[in-house]
C-alpha cells in the first residue's frame, strides 16, 4: 500500500491507529490460530491426564501411565487398524476409479461431459447423513449383512468424487503435446500413458490418494449407518463417549496426529529437495 | 474402410447399425437400473433372479455400447464405466431406493410395501418440523460465522504472509489431522461448567452467573463452526491466491484507498472462494448430529439426529427416508439458485 | 489453380522415376461447422525444405498435424513415400515431430528425451547410448545428456526437440513453428542452423511458420495457405515476384496493388486513372477484361527529381508524404496525383535523399509489374 502522507508531521493519534491498523490482522491471524490449536493441545494434554474413575474430563495430575498401558484398553487397538484398513483400501480403489473419470473429463471429447461432472458434484452436494442412511437402505434391501465390507463400499462412493476433483485441478495444466510427442516417437497408447502420462500426474494421483485416505480414517456418520459389527476408531470413540473416554483414546488420538504431521513436513521437505 | 477413405465419406456421423445398437444398449442399461431400483434380498429366488438379470443387462448394454461407439469416445467411456458404475450403482441407486422408501409403510418385522404413502412427509413435518428447521439456523448461523472467522485469516494468509504461506496452510489444517470425534469431546473440556472460558464469561457478565456453555445450543454451534473451518477457509484462499497483484496496484494508480480497492477489486474476485466454501460448509452442517449430540442437549436435537435415531433405532425406514429426502432437496433448492445467482457452476477448489 | 499447381508436381515427379515424400489428396478437415482445411492437394519432394505459410487459422498448422497422425482428415488420402497412412496413428508413421513448446518430457532427463523414440523400437542399449551422443553433438549440446529440461534455455531446449526426432532417421521432420519463441537474434541462428543440418541429413523438412521472412530464408519451396487452401505454390524467388494473387502479394511484403484499365492485353497496356500509361511484361492478363489489379514490390521502384532522363518505363508522379531512415535502406511513402499510395524502399546508396513535400518521379520496368487476383487489400502480411 503506498499511502505516502504529504505533510511531515502526522498526528500522533492517526500514528497509532494506522500502526494498529497495519498489525490488526496478523493479531487476528494469532488468535485464530490459537483457537484452531486449543482442542488439539487440550487431546494431547488430556492423555497425560492421571484420571480417577471412566471420564476424563477434569484435569487431575500429570502422568505418563496411558502411554506406558496404550494397549490395555479391549477392542481399542483393533478398531485404529480397522479404519487404517478400511482407509487404505477404500482410498486405493477409490482413486483409480477417479483418476480414470478425471481422465475420461480432461483429455477426451465425448458427449455427456456435463451430466459425469453432475453425478460427480452430487455426492459431494448431500450430507453425509443421507449417504449414510440411504446406502443402508440399499444394502437391507438387498439383504447384505453390513459390516467391513459394507463400510469400504460406502467410503470408495464418497471418495471417488473428491479423488476426481483434486486429479482434475491437477491435469488441467498438463501439456497435451506431451502424449503426441510420445506417440509421434514410436510409443502406443498403453506405453505413452505408462511412461509419460503416468508419471507426470502422480503427484496430484498421490495427494487425491491421501485426501481419501484422511477422509475416509475420519469419516463416522457414514460409517455410523454402515458398520454393522465392525468398530472403527472414530466409533469406538463414539461408543466409548457415552460411558467413558479412557486416556489411551487420546494417546492415540495423539499418535495419529503426530505420524500424519510427520509425513506431511516429510513431503514437504521432499518437494522442496526435487526442486 | 478404405474404399470409403478413398471416396472421402465423411466419418463423423454413425450409421445406421450403429445407431440402432446405441439404442439397444441404453435400453439394455435402463432397464438393467430399473430392476435394481425395485428388488427385495438375495435370500428369495425371485430376488437373486432379479438382481441377476439386472445385472447381466447392465453388462450387455455397457458392452454393446462400447462396441458401437467408435474413436475417441470409446476410450472415454471405457475410463468412466468402472467409477461411474460404482457411483451409480451405491449413489444413485440408494438415492432414488431412498425416494421409493418414503412413500413406503410398514414395519420391520411385517415387511415394508410400496403404498404412495405422502402422509410420511406430512408426519415427517409435523412432528420434526422443529428440528428441521434448527437444523437450517444452526447450519446457516454457523456458515456465517465461520465466512467472518475465516476470511480474515484466508486474505491474512494470500496476502500477508509472504515466505510463510504454505507454512501457515499447514497450521489451518494441522488441527484436523485429530480424529472428528475427539476434537469435539476437547470442546467439551474447553467449554465445561467450571473452565477457564466459561468462569472468564461468566466474570465479564457476558451470561448469567449459573449459566453454561455446555449443552447449549451456541455450543452446538460453536462445535459446528469449528470443525467445517477447514472447509471454509481453504477455497477463500485458493481464489484469493488467485488475485494479481498488479489489479490492486491500478486501483490505487486510479486513486482508490484501500478499503475501496478491497471492496471493488479483492472481494468481487474472492466471490467463487466464498461461494465454494458455504456450500462446503452448509451441507455437511446441516445433516450433522455429532456436535448436537456430544455438547448440546435432545433440545439442541438437529434433524441429523432424528433421521440417525429412526433409521439406527426406532427402525422406522419410511419416514426417516421421508426426512433423508426432504433434507437432500432442501439443500439442492437452496444451493441450485445460489450457484446460479453468483455465476460459479465450478466447485473444483480443493 | 491449387490442383493444378500440385498435379503438376506429382507429373514433374513421376517424369523422374521419383516418389514424392508427402502427398495429400483431396484432404479436407472440418471441425464441426469450421472447415480448417479445405480440399487441398499437395506433393513434396524428397530432400527439399518445404514452407507452410500463412496467417493465424489458415489451416496449416492441421495440415501438419494431420501428415503427423495427431488428426484424422474427413475426407481424403495422405501418402508418404507412396505408402497410404491416412488414418495410421502417429506411432506408425516414420515421420517425427518438433512441436511449438518443443514438448520435452519433464520427467525425463536430457539424454532420456533424445533416446525415447529409439527405446520404443527396441534399439539395444549400448546402440542408443552412442546415437544419442551423436545427436547430440550434432545440435551442438554435447554433454548435457544428464541435464533436465527445466535447467535450459529456450534455443537449447528447441535443438533438444530437433534431436530427438531426427535421432529416428525419420524421412519427413514436421515442425510446427518451433522458432515462434526464440529472441530475434537467436531465431536467426536456428534458421541458419536448421536450413544446415537439412542439407546435411538430407531429408525432407516441412516447415510451419506464419513469418514470411522466415519462409524465404530457409525454404526451397513455399505453399501460401489462406483460409484452409493453398493460394501460391512456388520457390520463394518466384512466388515473391509473381504473387499472381493480391493475398499472397500482401502477405509476402508491401506490394503497391492499383487498380488499372486494360488498353489493350496482348500488349500489356494498362492505364491509371489520370491517363498515365503503364505497361507489364509479365503474363496474367486475360483477353476481353476491362480492368485488372497490379503491382510491383517496393525496392524495385527508382525515385527521381521530376525531368530526370533514362528513368525506367513505368512512371508516375507522386509526392512524399513519409520517410524513414532504416539503416541499410530509407522507406518512402508517396502519394501520386490521382491518389495511389506508394511503399518505394531504397538503399542509402547516393547521399542525395528525398524529403516530405518533393515531387518526384517513381519509376520501374514493365517486368517488374506483376498482375494479381482477389481483393485488394485482402490479407496483411508480417
Amino acid at each position: 500500500m503506498t499511502t505516502a502522507p504529504t505533510a511531515a508531521r502526522v498526528p500522533l493519534p492517526s500514528r497509532f491507529f494506522a500502526v494498529v491498523r497495519r498489525h490488526l490482522l496478523s493479531l487476528y491471524t494469532i488468535i485464530a490460530l490459537v483457537y484452531l490449536f486449543l482442542p488439539v493441545a487440550i487431546v494431547i494434554l488430556f492423555s497425560f491426564n492421571d484420571n480417577q474413575g471412566r471420564f476424563n474430563f477434569v484435569w487431575q495430575g500429570f502422568t505418563l501411565k496411558s502411554w506406558r498401558h496404550a494397549f490395555d484398553v479391549p477392542g481399542l487397538f483393533d478398531s485404529l487398524v480397522t479404519s487404517l484398513q478400511i482407509a487404505f483400501i477404500s482410498a486405493s480403489v477409490a482413486t483409480v476409479l477417479g483418476t480414470f473419470i478425471a481422465l475420461a473429463l480432461v483429455r477426451y471429447r465425448y458427449r455427456g461431459r456435463g451430466t459425469t461432472n453432475f453425478l460427480i458434484f452430487l455426492p459431494m452436494a448431500t450430507p453425509e447423513v443421507v449417504l449414510g442412511s440411504s446406502v443402508l437402505a440399499l444394502f437391507l434391501a438387498l439383504k447384505v449383512q453390513t459390516g467391513f465390507g459394507t463400510i469400504v463400499i460406502a467410503h470408495i462412493m464418497f471418495n471417488i468424487s473428491f479423488v476426481v476433483v483434486t486429479v482434475k485441478a491437477r491435469l488441467a495444466g498438463f501439456d497435451r503435446h506431451l502424449e503426441e510427442a510420445a506417440m509421434d516417437l514410436y510409443a502406443n497408447e498403453w506405453t505413452t500413458f505408462r511412461r509419460v502420462t503416468l508419471p507426470m500426474i502422480l503427484p496430484g494421483v498421490f495427494a487425491a490418494f491421501m485426501l481419501g485416505f484422511a477422509l475416509s480414517f475420519d469419516d463416522f456418520i457414514i460409517t455410523n449407518f454402515n458398520s454393522g459389527g465392525t468398530v472403527t476408531f472414530p466409533m469406538f470413540i463414539w461408543g466409548a463417549a457415552r460411558v467413558g473416554v479412557p486416556p489411551q483414546v487420546n494417546v492415540f488420538g495423539t499418535a495419529v496426529f503426530l505420524v500424519t504431521l510427520g509425513l506431511m513436513l516429510l513431503n514437504v521437505a521432499l518437494q522442496r529437495n526435487r526442486s | 474402410m478404405s474404399e470409403e477413405q478413398v471416396a472421402g465419406s465423411e466419418r463423423t456421423s454413425p450409421t445406421r447399425p450403429q445407431q440402432l445398437l446405441l439404442a439397444g444398449s441404453v435400453a439394455a442399461i435402463a432397464l438393467g437400473l430399473l430392476l435394481l431400483l425395485g428388488g427385495a434380498g438375495l435370500g428369495s429366488v425371485e430376488g437373486f433372479t432379479r438382481l441377476f438379470g439386472a445385472l447381466a443387462m447392465l453388462v450387455l448394454g455397457c458392452g454393446s455400447g462400447l462396441v458401437a461407439i467408435r474413436g475417441e469416445s470409446r476410450v472415454a467411456y471405457l475410463l468412466l464405466i468402472p467409477g461411474g458404475a460404482w457411483l451409480i450403482l451405491f449413489y444413485l441407486i440408494p438415492m432414488a431406493r431412498l425416494a421409493v422408501t418414503s412413500l413406503q409403510e410398514g414395519t420391520l418385522e411385517q415387511g415394508f410395501r410400496m403404498a404412495w404413502k405422502w402422509s410420511n412427509f406430512s408426519e415427517a413435518f409435523s412432528t420434526f418440523g422443529d428440528q428441521f428447521l434448527r437444523s437450517f439456523l444452526y447450519a446457516g448461523i454457523a456458515t456465517a460465522v465461520a465466512l467472518l472467522i475465516a476470511y480474515p485469516l484466508a486474505y491474512f494468509i494470500a496476502f500477508r504472509a509472504g515466505r510463510f504461506k504454505n507454512l501457515l496452510l499447514v497450521m489451518v489444517l494441522m488441527p484436523f489431522l485429530v480424529p472428528f470425534l475427539l476434537r469435539t469431546l476437547a470442546w467439551k473440556i474447553v467449554l465445561a461448567d467450571d473452565g477457564f472460558v466459561a468462569d472468564s464469561l461468566r466474570a465479564l457478565g457476558i451470561i448469567a452467573e449459573n449459566g453454561r456453555l455446555l449443552a447449549t445450543s451456541t455450543a452446538v454451534v460453536a462445535g459446528i463452526v469449528y470443525n467445517f473451518l477447514p472447509f471454509m477457509t481453504l477455497p477463500i484462499y485458493v481464489s484469493l491466491e488467485k488475485v494479481d497483484h498488479s489489479l490492486l496496484e491500478a486501483a490505487s494508480d486510479l486513486y482508490a484507498k484501500p478499503a475501496t480497492a478491497f471492496a471493488k477489486v479483492t472481494w468481487p474476485l474472492s466471490r467463487p472462494g466464498v461461494v465454494a466454501g458455504t456450500l462446503l460448509t452448509l451441507i455437511p452442517a446441516a445433516g450433522d448430529y455429532v456436535n448436537a449430540t456430544l455438547l448440546g442437549t435432545p433440545r439442541q436435537f438437529m434433524i441429523g439426529n432424528v433421521i440417525q435415531s429412526r433409521f439406527l433405532v426406532v427402525l422406522d425406514y419410511p419416514v426417516a427416508a421421508a426426512l433423508s429426502f426432504t433434507l437432500m432437496l432442501t439443500i439442492l433448492a437452496l444451493i441450485i439458485p445460489y450457484v446460479r445467482a453468483t455465476g460459479t457452476e465450478d466447485l473444483a477448489a480443493a | 489453380m491449387t490442383q493444378a499447381a500440385g498435379s503438376m508436381a506429382t507429373e514433374e515427379a513421376k517424369l523422374n522415376g521419383d516418389i514424392p515424400a508427402v502427398e495429400l489428396i483431396g484432404v479436407t478437415k472440418r471441425f464441426g461447422d469450421t472447415v480448417a482445411v479445405d480440399d487441398m492437394y499437395l506433393t513434396v519432394g524428397e530432400n527439399t525444405f518445404f514452407a507452410l505459410l500463412g496467417p493465424s487459422g489458415c489451416g496449416k498448422t492441421t495440415t501438419l498435424r494431420m501428415t503427423g497422425g495427431f488428426e484424422d482428415p474427413t475426407a481424403g488420402i495422405i501418402r508418404l513415400h507412396g505408402e497410404e497412412v491416412t488414418n495410421l496413428k502417429p506411432y506408425r508413421r516414420l515421420v517425427n515431430t518438433v512441436f511449438q513448446s518443443y514438448a520435452l518430457f519433464p520427467h525425463l532427463t536430457v539424454g532420456r528425451n533424445v533416446a525415447f523414440g529409439l527405446q520404443q523400437r527396441d534399439v539395444d542399449r549400448a546402440e542408443i547410448k552412442r546415437r544419442v551422443a551423436e545427436m547430440l553433438e550434432l545440435v551442438q549440446l554435447g554433454g548435457f545428456a544428464d541435464r533436465k529440461p527445466h535447467q535450459l534455455s529456450g534455443g537449447q531446449r528447441q535443438r533438444v526437440a530437433l534431436a530427438r526426432a531426427l535421432i529416428n532417421h525419420p524421412r519427413v521432420l514436421l515442425l510446427d513453428e518451433p522458432l515462434g519463441a526464440l529472441d530475434l537474434k537467436l531465431r536467426k541462428e536456428m534458421q541458419i542452423e536448421l536450413k544446415r543440418i537439412q542439407s546435411e541429413v538430407g531429408i525432407t523438412f516441412i516447415h510451419v511458420t506464419h513469418d514470411q521472412e522466415e519462409a524465404m530464408t530457409m525454404a526451397d519451396t513455399i505453399a501460401v495457405m489462406n483460409m484452409g487452401r493453398i493460394e501460391r505454390l512456388g520457390a520463394p524467388t518466384d512466388i515473391y515476384d509473381d504473387p499472381r494473387s493480391s493475398f499472397v502479394a500482401n502477405f509476402l511484403g508491401a506490394s503497391n496493388l492499383m487498380e488499372v484499365g486494360v488498353v489493350d492485353a496482348s500488349s500489356g497496356r494498362l492505364a491509371l486513372g489520370d491517363g498515365t500509361q503503364l505497361h507489364t511484361s509479365g503474363p496474367g492478363l486475360a483477353p476481353g477484361e476491362a480492368t485488372a489489379k497490379i503491382g510491383v514490390r517496393p525496392e524495385k521502384i527508382r525515385l527521381a527529381r521530376v525531368g530526370t532522363a533514362g528513368l525506367p518505363e513505368n512512371a508516375i508522379e507522386a509526392d512524399i508524404t513519409d520517410a524513414a531512415f532504416i539503416g541499410v535502406s530509407t522507406q518512402y511513402l508517396l502519394r501520386s496525383t490521382v491518389g495511389t499510395v506508394l511503399n518505394v524502399v531504397v538503399q542509402n546508396i547516393e547521399a542525395d535523399r528525398f524529403a516530405p513535400g518533393d515531387r518526384v518521379v517513381a519509376a520501374w520496368s514493365p517486368q517488374h509489374t506483376f498482375v494479381v487476383r482477389g481483393e485488394i487489400g485482402a490479407g496483411e502480411g508480417v
